[in-house]
C-alpha cells in the first residue's frame, strides 16, 4: 500500500510557500525596495539635519545661505507680482544646503520633508498596528461567539461605519487635538502626535473588523472547529490554533493596503491642521505650507506630495503581490496575466 | 444485562430558520423526532437513511455537538442531556468523532502531528518527547507513517486524511466513536480499506461504534445492528443479517431494494422497488405515517394514526401499522 512509503521531509508549511511565491514577484520586490528605501531615508531625518547644519522646526527668516560662493538670503525680497513681503529660496539642489528650497519659514524643505516621512509612517504605521489588533479581536469576539455579544459589536462597528471616514475623522479631530484626551487612566496631551493616531485608528476599525467577523462566521461553522469542539478544545484554543491562523492570511493582506490608507487619511488630516500639529512636520503639514507658495516655489508642496503618492503607489502594489502570494486562486478571479 | 453504553431517550432536535421578519416568519425543522435509542458496549450500530433524514443530527446531538430541544441522553450511566459545552469537555475522552469530509474536518493550516496530538495536549499532561511517541504509534496503527507527521493535510490522499482523522479520534482511547459517514466521500477501493481499519481499531480497543452512513452495502459490513431512519424518527432497528434478510418496513424494504446485487445469477430474483414522490419537508411532516405518501401499501389508518416503534415477534423493532414479514 502507498501509505507506507515515504520519504523523511519536512512539509513547506503555507507561509514558507507564500514567502517564496512573494520573492518571486519582481513588481512586489521592487515596490518593497523602495518601501524600505523610503523608510530608511526617513530615518535619516535627524541624520540629514545635523548634516545640514539646520533646525527644521525653528523660523529662520533671516538666515543666509553660500551658493556657489556667493552668500545669500534665505528669504529673498519679492519682485514679482506686487513684489510685497519675501519668497523663500527655491531649490539649490545641492544636497545639505536646502535642496528643495526653504519655506516660508526660511525652514529646509528636504529636512521637514524627511522628518515629515518619519511622521507620517510612525502614525499611519501605529494606526495600522491598532486597527488591526483591535479589529481582530472584536472579529474574532463577534464572529466566533455570536449572539448578543456579536449583536452589541456588530451594532458599534455598524455606527462607526455609518460615518463617511473623513467627517468622523475631521469631527473627532476638532474635538480632541485641542484638548487632548483625559480618561483618568489614560492622558494624552493636546498636539500628541497619537491623537492622530488613535483617530486614525478607531475611524478604520469596522473596514477590518467586518470581513474578519464574516470569515470567523464561517469557519466557526467549519467541520475542523467541531472537530475541533469534538475533541474537546477548549474555546480560547480554537480560536486561537484553528481560526485565527485561517484569518490571519486576511490580516497580513490588509496590511500594506491598510498602511496607504492611513498614510492618505494622515496626510489629509494634516493637511487641514488637525493632525500633526506645528511646528512638528508631516507630509500633510508641508503640503498646507506649500500651499501659499504653489506658485513661486512650486516644490515646497510638491515634494511631499510625490513622496504620498510614490508610498501608496508602492504600498498597493505590494499589498496586491502579497494577495497573489497568499491566495494563488485570487489571480484566476481577476481574470489575470 | 449489561447497561447500555449510551441511551437516548425520546431525543428530538429542532432547528428555527427563516426570519421573523420574512413572509414565512420563523420555521421548526423537526430534524430528529423522538428518538430512543440502546447502544451497547463493543457493538456497531449503523444508522442508515437517505440524505436529510436527521441521521447526521442525530450523531450531532449523541456526541453534544448540538444542544438537544427535548428528550434525555445517557453516556455510561451518566445524564449529559443537559451539560454545557464547558461541563462536557471532560466527558470527550471517552466519546469521539470521526467526520465525512476528510478535507473540511483537518485544519489545512496545521500540521499532522499537531493534528493527532491536539486531544493528547488538551486532555493529558505529557511531555512534549511523549506526545511526538504516541503520534508516531498512532500513525502507526492507522496504516501511515510516522514520517508523515510534519506535513500537512492537503499533501494527503481523502483515504489517508481519513487516516489521520481516525488516529486523531482514537488518541485518547475513548469507548464510544460516532463515525458520520467515514467513506462516503472516498473511492470506493479506498472505502473498503477504511471499513476494514474501522473494524481493526473496534477490536484491538473494545470500541462501540455509531456508523452513520447513506451506503448500506458499506453498512451491512460492520453493523450489529442497524436502525433505519425517514424523517427524523427511527422506523426499523434490529439485527444487520435479519433486517437484511427480511425487512419489516416498508421503508426499508425499498432501501434494501436498491442495493447493487453482484451476483448476476441472482439478480433478476429481487424486485426493485423505486418509490414515488419526494422526501416530505421536515418543516411540515405530513400528518399520520410520515411514509404513508411514498408507501405502496399504506391505507386510510396510516394517513391518520402515527404508528410508533414496537417489537414484533422476531425481535424486531419497527415504527408501521402493517410490518412485512411478522404482525404487531
Amino acid at each position: 500500500m502507498s501509505d507506507a512509503v515515504a520519504s523523511i521531509r519536512t512539509s513547506r508549511g503555507p507561509w514558507a510557500t507564500a514567502l517564496r511565491r512573494l520573492s518571486r514577484d519582481k513588481a512586489a520586490m521592487a515596490c518593497l525596495a523602495i518601501f524600505c528605501l523610503i523608510v530608511v531615508l526617513s530615518l535619516l531625518a535627524p541624520a540629514y539635519a545635523s548634516f545640514a547644519n539646520t533646525d527644521p522646526f525653528r523660523s529662520s527668516l533671516d538666515a543666509t545661505v553660500e551658493i556657489n560662493g556667493v552668500e545669500v538670503p534665505v528669504m529673498e525680497e519679492s519682485t514679482e507680482g506686487l513684489a510685497l513681503g519675501y519668497t523663500p529660496i527655491g531649490p539649490t539642489w545641492q544636497l545639505g544646503n536646502y535642496f528643495l528650497g526653504a519655506d516660508n519659514q526660511g525652514r529646509d524643505v528636504m529636512a521637514r520633508l524627511l522628518y515629515g516621512g518619519l511622521n507620517s509612517l510612525l502614525i499611519s504605521g501605529a494606526a495600522t498596528i491598532i486597527t488591526m489588533v483591535l479589529a481582530t479581536a472584536i472579529g474574532l469576539t463577534a464572529g466566533f461567539f455570536g449572539g448578543m455579544t456579536d449583536t452589541i459589536l456588530s451594532r458599534i462597528l455598524d455606527v462607526l461605519w455609518a460615518f463617511p471616514v473623513y467627517l468622523l475623522a475631521i469631527s473627532l479631530s476638532i474635538v480632541l487635538i485641542a484638548q487632548g484626551i483625559d480618561l483618568g487612566i489614560i492622558v494624552v496631551e493636546a498636539g500628541s502626535l497619537w491623537l492622530p493616531i488613535f483617530i486614525i485608528a478607531i475611524v478604520y476599525i469596522p473596514y477590518i473588523a467586518r470581513p474578519i467577523r464574516g470569515q470567523v462566521l464561517a469557519l466557526r461553522r467549519s467541520e475542523f472547529v467541531l472537530a475541533a469542539i469534538g475533541l474537546g478544545v477548549p474555546e480560547h484554543r480554537i480560536l486561537l490554533r484553528d481560526i485565527l491562523p485561517n484569518v490571519s492570511t486576511t490580516l497580513i493582506v490588509f496590511t500594506p493596503l491598510m498602511l496607504a490608507i492611513n498614510m492618505l487619511t494622515e496626510s489629509a488630516l494634516s493637511f487641514l491642521s488637525i493632525g500633526v500639529q506645528p511646528p512638528d512636520a508631516s507630509w500633510g503639514t508641508i503640503i498646507q505650507d506649500g500651499q501659499g507658495l504653489l506658485y513661486t516655489r512650486p516644490m515646497v508642496a510638491l515634494a511631499p506630495g510625490l513622496a504620498i503618492a510614490l508610498t501608496v503607489l508602492v504600498l498597493n502594489i505590494l499589498g496586491d503581490g502579497v494577495r497573489d502570494a497568499l491566495d494563488p486562486r485570487s489571480k484566476i478571479k481577476l481574470g489575470g496575466d | 444485562m449489561t447497561a447500555p453504553l449510551l441511551e437516548t431517550r425520546n431525543l428530538s432536535k429542532q432547528f428555527i430558520v427563516g426570519s421573523r421578519f420574512s413572509s414565512l416568519g420563523l420555521r421548526v425543522v423537526h430534524a430528529v423526532d423522538n428518538v430512543s435509542l440502546k447502544i451497547m458496549p463493543g457493538e456497531t450500530v449503523g444508522l442508515v437513511g437517505e440524505s436529510g433524514c436527521g441521521k447526521s443530527t442525530l450523531g450531532r446531538c449523541i456526541t453534544r455537538l448540538y444542544d438537544i430541544t427535548a428528550g434525555e441522553l445517557y453516556f455510561e450511566g451518566v445524564d449529559i442531556s443537559d451539560k454545557s459545552m464547558r461541563q462536557m469537555r471532560p466527558l470527550r475522552r471517552r466519546m469521539q468523532m470521526v467526520f465525512q469530509d476528510p478535507y473540511a474536518s483537518l485544519n489545512p493550516r496545521r500540521r499532522v502531528r499537531d493534528l493527532i496530538a491536539e486531544p493528547l495536549r488538551v486532555h493529558l499532561n505529557l511531555g512534549e518527547t511523549e506526545v511526538r511517541e504516541r503520534v508516531s504509534k498512532l500513525l502507526d496503527v492507522v496504516g501511515l507513517s510516522p514520517d508523515h507527521m510534519e506535513r500537512f493535510p492537503h499533501e494527503f490522499s481523502g483515504g489517508q486524511r481519513q487516516r489521520i482523522g481516525i488516529a486523531r479520534a482514537i488518541a485518547l482511547e475513548p469507548s464510544l466513536i460516532v463515525a458520520d459517514e467515514p467513506v462516503s466521500a472516498l473511492d470506493v477501493s479506498v472505502q473498503a480499506q477504511i471499513v476494514n481499519l474501522l473494524a481493526d481499531l473496534q477490536e484491538r480497543l473494545s470500541l462501540t461504534y455509531v456508523f452513520i452512513a447513506h451506503d448500506l452495502s458499506v453498512v451491512r459490513q460492520i453493523s450489529t445492528r442497524i436502525a433505519v431512519m425517514y424523517l427524523g424518527s427511527i422506523v426499523e432497528l434490529g439485527l444487520a443479517r435479519d433486517i437484511f434478510a427480511r425487512p419489516s418496513h416498508p421503508y426499508t424494504q425499498a432501501l434494501i431494494s436498491a442495493v447493487p446485487q453482484p451476483d448476476l445469477k441472482r439478480a433478476g430474483e429481487r424486485k426493485r422497488i423505486i418509490l414515488t414522490g419526494d422526501v416530505p419537508s421536515p418543516i411540515d411532516p405530513p400528518q399520520g405515517c410520515r411514509f404513508h405518501p411514498r408507501c405502496i401499501y399504506a391505507t386510510d389508518k396510516c394517513r391518520k394514526e402515527r404508528p410508533i416503534l414496537l417489537p414484533l415477534p422476531n425481535g424486531r423493532t419497527v415504527a408501521c401499522h402493517y410490518p412485512l414479514n411478522g404482525t404487531v
